[in-house]
Parts: structure tokens; C-alpha cells; sequence
């Protein structure tokens, strides 16, 4: 049974995580090797979130690391002189 | 560098926590080294201006220190710091949609269809071209844009790197639900990126000058 590009769309996702049944893996494989938008749509999908998951994307601001350790350092060292509220989580 | 990288072999997150909670507050810095690019990235995400996910991020660092007598162990001590940048930002994000209009209630869709953008050709993107700003503010703002259930998800498995079932877990929600709202992500992300990418990244030696 052949699929149709639309039903390959709903593929891609798992088709990229590795996730789908050998034998619906096999089906999707043999339509991408014969449709050119589809592999056009794999790749781009594939290629956009490596881009999205790079470490440029979001990166630190400066001095970030030094103003987050300066604060929890007074946390650390001033917790006892105020009372101490746990929450349960 | 992800969550799923940050996690080092050698260190004992465990012993870490045992140890802070026993007195040795100092540790704390250690223990969570790994996890600030994350915990930003996280924050960023959903608040969309550094100042404002710096401050959350420091406020999830701080809560998870403060509560750390009540963590558990049952899961990863990067899942559960996860969940509290999530809680943060929601919470900020909450106080201020009055303000910004963004109600965080919105329909799920989760009924809606999505297509992707239809190409006949897809040149790669190489990720030096993410060294141009113009590349990473299209690809902010389309995670940004990102309707929250959506976006949640996209962060914790495309770029945090979690498994489907670590990010069932730190959403709370079931595998399958994780599997459909990543798959819309992923397509939605396609549609909006791939024609703007295409055009952003032309053809021709542009590539060439970064070697």
C-alpha cells in the first residue's frame, strides 16, 4: 500500500525521533525516495531544529553566571537569619 | 550544550543534595553549573527579553535551593529543576496577561490540522549561518511564537534534548500528548521557518567567507 504525501506528513516527527513501526517506517522510506517535496519537508524540518536546538540561539548574557552565583551566594549565607518557609512539591 | 549533556557521569547529584542538606550550603553552586545555560534558555523561551528570563531563571535557582529538603530523589535533579523554571515562567508570564494579552489558557487545538510549508528543494542551512543575528531572530521569535503547550514541548525535547518520556514528566502530561503537540511543533516551526530561511540564507557564496 502506497502512501499519500499527506498521510506522510503526519510521519515526519516520529519518522525523525526513530520511533515508528518497521513497517511504517519501510512505507515512508519508499515514498520519500520517490517525492521530492516530501524529502524537501524531512530535510528542512530536520535541518530547522538543529539549527533551533544550537547554542547561538539562546545564548547567556554577560556576566550572567556572576550575577546568578553572587545572588544565591547571599541566599546561601543570609537563609538562616530569616524564617524558613519550605514548600511541599 | 542540553540538558540531556549536561548530566556528567562522574558527578553523584545525589550525594551533592545529601550534602548541602547537611550543612554544606556551598555545594549548591556546583551542583547547578550545568544547568544554567538550560535554565535560561528555558526561561527565555517563554519571556521573551533577556532581563526578565535572567531574573527567572535566578528565581528558579533560588526556590529550587530553598525547597531542596523536599526533593525526593524519584526523579532527575534536571527534571525537577525544570519543572520549577516552568512554574516560574508561567507564573510570571500569568501576572502579565493582562498586559501583554496572552492568555495562556488558549485553545489547545490539538483538533487542527497542521500542514508544512511545501518545497520542492531543500538547500542545507549550514549552523554557521547562525553566527548572523538576522538568523537567530527569526528562529527566536518563531519558538516565541510558539503557542505555550506547543513550545513547552519543542524546549524540553528539541533542544533540551529530554527523552519523550522525561518530558511527559516534567509537563506532566501523558507520552502520546507529548508525541502529538512535538509533532505540531516541529511542523509548525517547518511552515513558518522554511520559506523564511530559504530566503533569509541565498543561494551563492555566502557560505565561502566563514571558511
Amino acid at each position: 500500500m502506497a502512501l499519500e504525501c499527506k498521510h506522510v506528513w503526519d510521519y515526519i516527527s516520529e519518522f525523525l525521533d526513530d520511533s515508528l513501526a518497521p513497517e511504517t517506517k519501510e512505507l515512508v522510506q519508499k515514498h520519500l525516495e520517490n517525492c521530492e517535496i516530501c524529502s524537501a519537508i524531512l530535510d528542512s524540518t530536520r535541518n530547522i531544529l538543529i539549527l533551533t536546538a544550537d547554542d547561538r540561539v539562546f545564548e547567556l548574557p554577560a556576566g550572567y553566571s556572576e550575577r546568578l552565583h553572587a545572588r544565591l551566594a547571599r541566599e546561601i549565607h543570609g537563609v538562616n537569619s530569616r524564617p524558613d518557609k519550605p514548600t511541599r512539591g | 550544550m542540553s540538558l540531556a549533556d549536561a548530566r556528567p557521569v562522574k558527578r553523584d547529584e545525589a550525594q551533592m543534595i545529601a550534602s548541602i542538606l547537611a550543612g554544606d550550603r556551598e555545594l549548591y553552586h556546583q551542583l547547578i553549573q550545568p544547568y544554567e545555560l538550560s535554565v535560561y534558555r528555558m526561561a527565555m523561551s517563554f519571556v521573551k527579553n533577556e532581563t526578565e528570563a535572567e531574573d527567572v531563571a535566578q528565581e528558579a535557582f533560588l526556590k529550587a535551593f530553598r525547597d531542596l529538603a523536599n526533593f525526593r530523589g524519584e526523579s532527575k535533579f534536571s527534571t525537577w529543576l525544570i519543572s520549577i523554571t516552568l512554574n516560574e515562567a508561567r507564573r510570571r508570564l500569568r501576572r502579565q496577561s493582562t498586559v501583554r494579552m496572552e492568555s495562556l489558557d488558549e485553545p489547545a487545538e490539538e483538533g487542527a490540522k497542521v500542514s508544512p510549508a511545501l518545497l520542492r528543494d531543500w538547500r542545507e542551512i549550514p549552523s554557521e549561518s547562525l553566527e548572523r543575528r538576522e538568523v537567530r531572530a527569526l528562529l527566536q521569535k518563531a519558538i516565541e511564537e510558539l503557542s505555550p503547550i506547543y513550545r513547552e514541548v519543542l524546549v524540553l525535547r528539541d533542544i533540551e534534548e529530554l527523552s519523550v518520556e522525561e518530558t511527559a514528566g516534567a509537563l506532566a502530561i501523558s507520552i502520546s500528548s507529548v508525541k502529538v503537540r512535538l509533532h505540531r511543533a516541529r511542523i509548525m516551526l517547518q511552515k513558518e521557518l522554511a520559506p523564511k530561511l530559504k530566503l533569509a540564507t541565498p543561494k551563492k557564496g555566502r557560505w565561502l567567507s566563514w571558511h
